[in-house]
């Protein structure tokens, strides 16, 4: 194992990993995100009266969590294209072929997957809301967006901390994924340093670390999220 | 929609089910074993046992899947002669036997965590009063812990065998062809990914059906007492049951 291959600038592959690293982080909260706010969307079809919205989101949950991403992720790679090909010429009459930006297809892909983990970590959150509390704030006559506001979306925030930790955490080792579509994060970087100088354990294990270094450290801040928003809770 | 496709490739895939079934059985048999050894390593007062057990399974859950495979596939090459060697060459070449070991040893560190919180939910009553009627330390284990531990570990474990259902696609990335490989194959071949995705979906949805269901079926056997005031168990177990609410908080979502 030559460690000099690890080294910085142009000789070594250090900096290159670096930025792989620095690629996988940006490409894993963006799909957060987009994870988070799809599972808001559906958790509230999910909770609400209409039967429709209910087997939407049922289905959606179903599906997303039986299959396994990497067929996502093809569908969306090899598909996605054609989609915008044919929206494109049916609207704007332009018929030359579009490929989605990679970082694009794989912020949709993860993002897609990791908000059917968050609709039902943020719908047990709802859940978790003792009903009196809504009671009371209706006795004491707050609105309705004050009820939730003041009521629901703080208690919701603390309740859905440790699961929306874990969809971090998945979203984190999900991005690994689309080093599949030449997206340049830790796992592509590392391909193309094993490819080119013949030692792949050099640089599969340097990924590893990378990804066990990525998760700790979130997983660390996550927990001081937690004992911040849980300040004040009286607890057994 | 390509109709001809459909009716070309779905025989195909399907032909490629005995393949995702066998990688799942054998990791999860083998899997299963080491996270039994790893849990009683985790709850053993030894404290070198402890930390063994506790930075096995932090380091194969913090760290993705694949990553682990090519680690053992692609990294196992620069170390050939060695391998050659003590003979273990022979193994480590073959595609199907790193994508086993690899996916053991992830749903090991993922199983031993559901075993520990299995053996950690029997009330410590019951060990009193298994104790106090004179039962040895094995008896013991054998007619009050593990029981107990298993009907209380299983709902996890249906959860378990689904992710390694789905974890099993990654064994496409070193060449096997598993569903999602001989999918992938197509969708290379042809450019049409939404009539395969249909295809390879449905296969998918279906396996992990039969999965959640049987694993209904073992929950309501293992524990009839539970289930005996509802209408019907037959009924309940083909409705699907929701799960409850305060649960869905607690639920663990493990990935890879």
């Amino acid at each position: 194992m030559d460690l000099t291959l690890l080294g910085w600038g142009d000789a070594g592959w250090g900096d290159e990993m670096f930025y792989g690293a620095l690629m996988t982080l940006a490409v894993a909260s963006c799909s957060y995100a987009v994870g988070i706010v799809i599972g808001t969307g559906f958790a509230a079809m999910k909770l609400s009266r209409l039967w429709v919205l209910n087997q939407i989101a049922d289905v959606y949950t179903t599906v997303v969590r039986g299959i396994p991403e990497l067929l996502i992720i093809y569908l969306v790679f090899f598909g996605g294209g054609a989609v915008l090909r044919m929206i494109a010429k049916g609207v704007f009459g332009y018929g030359e072929f579009i490929d989605l930006p990679l970082f694009v297809t794989g912020m949709l892909c993860i993002g897609v997957s990791a908000g059917a983990y968050a609709t039902e970590v943020i719908r047990g959150a709802v859940l978790a809301v003792p009903i009196g509390q809504i009671e009371a704030a209706r006795a004491v006559g707050m609105s309705k967006s004050k009820r939730f506001w003041r009521i629901l979306v703080p208690q919701v925030a603390r309740y859905a901390l440790p699961g929306l930790g874990n969809v971090w955490q998945l979203t984190l080792k999900e991005t690994s994924l689309i080093s599949v579509i030449g997206l340049v994060e830790i796992m592509r970087q590392a391909a193309v340093g094993a490819g080119s100088t013949k030692e792949p354990f050099t640089f599969y294990i340097t990924a590893f670390v990378l990804y066990l270094g990525l998760a700790s450290i979130s997983n660390r801040g996550f927990l001081r999220a937690e004992a911040w928003a849980n300040r004040g809770v009286r607890t057994a | 929609m390509d109709w001809e496709l459909i009716q070309e490739s779905w025989p195909v895939l399907v032909a490629a089910i005995p393949e995702t079934i066998m990688l799942v059985i054998s990791s999860l048999a083998l899997g299963f074993v080491l996270a039994t050894l790893i849990a009683v390593l985790r709850l053993s007062t030894n404290r070198a046992c402890w930390a063994f057990a506790y930075g096995y399974v932090y380091i194969f859950r913090s760290t993705p899947l694949l990553v682990q495979i090519f680690l053992i596939y692609y990294g196992s090459g620069q170390f050939r002669p060695f391998f050659e060697d003590i003979g273990l060459w022979y193994f480590l070449r073959e595609s199907w036997f790193c994508a086993i070991l690899a996916l053991t040893l992830n749903t090991g560190a993922y199983t031993s965590e559901i075993i520990r919180g299995g053996i950690q939910s029997v009330p410590w009553g019951q060990l009193e009063a298994a104790r106090a009627c004179g039962m040895s330390r094995s008896l013991l284990f054998r007619r009050i812990i593990f029981p107990v531990a298993i009907r209380q570990a299983l709902p996890a474990y249906g959860n378990e065998i689904i992710l390694m259902v789905k974890a099993t696609s990654l064994a496409s990335t070193i060449t096997i062809l598993e569903i999602t490989g001989e999918a992938k194959r197509i969708i290379a071949e042809t450019w049409s990914p939404v009539e395969v995705f249909i295809i390879a979906g449905a296969i998918y949805l279906t396996l992990n059906f039969i999965v959640t269901r049987g694993v209904q079926w073992a929950e309501i056997k293992l524990s009839p007492q539970l289930f005996r005031d509802r209408p019907s168990m037959v009924a309940r177990l083909f409705r699907g049951a929701k799960p409850d609410a305060d649960t869905a908080v607690a639920v663990d979502q493990q990935v890879r």
